[in-house]
């Protein structure tokens, strides 16, 4: 499953096994993912791709096997890690308490970043003019949106996204898949799980990992 | 895109968070205050008006009453955040997770122990507490209340993955809120005496600057547990 490349893997994956509820999803998977890569992690509801994502970024411990960032074991090495990985989640972590713009400040502050501007980057969401609006009040795909807005303003390597493209309209989903293409042709991997076609990311580029359900 | 992980910021960032996040859910604040009120406010009814005993159990009720609403607060610390999924953004963040943990806890004490504090000379006089225990009720609530709140806020750690984690939580702390409690109404007693109470402060500060320096690792540990 690996490609030959000469460079190092950006992160990867040695044997992990992952068992849930008394059932092994996965078992001895193996696969590095370098700078310029696409995954899409496929495979049937219940396979264990979220499980595999979350392991990836460091949430949850594999039953066996470890998760490599440049070939450091990340549960060493975590701060490092965790300061070139943007993991958003299925759930999106946007308060609804708060507004479109206080919750992508917070998100931004709390990765470190200053000197940006909120209205810009919310308006490449377009989320023009909700800047002022409690998130509980917008949309599921605005409220996806909000979370989603991160994406413009980071220098993280490592983009893992669970389902990003859930409650996006198709127009949303073009401009995401761009983003995505010109983040791997800056050096970045990006790792997701969608059952939605994409348009613009397909084959050559695309790597696939797939994982079966299995029964026992 | 300048990066710089800067503790302060992330700690300020955290705290005023959660200061907004509550004043727009203001039952958050006012359920646990409301309860120490009327718990407080109950026990005159309950056991009659006479002074020399209200003025007996005063300190015990303050206290159990500030316990049992600094425990019943304690859920929401971070079940909101675990369901909405901020908690594992928390938990990825590059800021150390010690120093986040400990902006969330000092926000959860700013709104319900402070509070407590503040309301508790009110409810001393309803209990004809001594008039020279006053200031030994506030300095211990001013000193024991964090300590609960750090204390608890491992045992919520542990439990917020739990559906019904409510009973186990209320197992996991309780045992280490009872020295709090033990020292805390005898320093009042102490005062009311007109005794030096200085020792059991010395002790519940104590507790405070160790429960300051090593919970937020266990609740940061823990968190990660919860989350896997």
């Amino acid at each position: 499953m690996t490609k030959t490349t000469p460079s190092t893997p950006l992160i990867s994956a040695q044997n992990l096994t992952c068992i849930r509820e008394e059932r092994l999803l996965f078992d001895e998977l193996s696969f590095g993912i370098y700078a310029g890569d696409i995954v899409q992690i496929e495979g049937p509801n219940g396979a264990g791709k979220t499980s595999l994502l979350r392991i990836l970024a460091g949430l949850s411990r594999p039953y066996s096997g470890d998760v490599l960032y440049l070939e450091q074991d990340i549960t060493r090495n975590r701060d490092e890690f965790n300061e070139n990985l943007l993991y958003l989640g299925h759930l999106a972590g946007v308060k609804s308490e708060l507004t479109a713009e206080e919750n992508l400040n917070f998100n931004l502050r709390i990765s470190g970043y200053d000197n940006y501007q909120t209205s810009d980057i919310l308006a490449k969401v377009n989320l023009s003019g909700f800047e002022e609006a409690l998130a509980g009040h917008l949309s599921a795909g605005q409220h996806r949106r909000t979370a989603l807005a991160r994406l413009w303003h980071t220098n993280c390597k490592i983009w893992i996204l669970d389902e990003p493209f859930t409650a996006i309209d198709k127009k949303g989903v073009e401009e995401l898949e761009r983003l995505f293409l010109a983040h791997a042709d800056q050096g970045g991997c990006v790792i997701m799980t969608t059952h939605q076609d994409m348009s613009l990311i397909t084959e050559p580029r695309l790597r696939k990992i797939k994982l079966d359900y299995r029964f026992l | 895109m300048n990066r710089g992980i800067s503790y302060t910021s992330a700690f300020i960032t955290l705290l005023q968070r959660d200061l907004k996040i509550a004043v727009r859910h203001r039952g958050d604040i006012f359920n646990p205050l409301l309860f120490f009120i009327i718990v407080v406010t109950l026990f005159p009814l309950g056991i009659g008006p006479e002074p020399q005993i209200l003025t007996r159990v005063a300190p015990g009720i303050i206290w159990v009453a500030a316990l049992l609403a600094s425990m019943l607060s304690l859920e929401r610390l971070f079940k909101a955040d675990y369901t909405d999924g901020s908690l594992e953004q928390m938990l990825l963040s590059p800021q150390p997770l010690a120093i986040m943990v400990l902006a969330k806890v000092l926000a959860h004490w700013i709104l319900t122990g402070v509070p407590l504090i503040l309301v508790s000379p009110l409810l001393a006089v309803l209990l004809h507490l001594e008039s020279n225990s006053y200031m030994a009720l506030m300095a211990t609530l001013a000193l024991g209340t964090p300590v609960l709140s750090l204390l608890g806020a491992i045992g919520v750690a542990l439990t917020v993955g739990l559906r019904k984690g409510g009973v186990l939580l209320t197992l996991l702390i309780l045992p280490l809120y009872i020295p709090v409690l033990i020292f805390a109404t005898s320093a009042i007693d102490a005062a009311g005496m007109n005794l030096p109470y200085d020792g059991q402060l010395a002790i519940i500060g104590a507790m405070l600057v160790g429960c300051l320096i090593m919970a937020p690792f266990a609740i940061g540990a823990s968190l990660r547990v919860s989350t896997n």
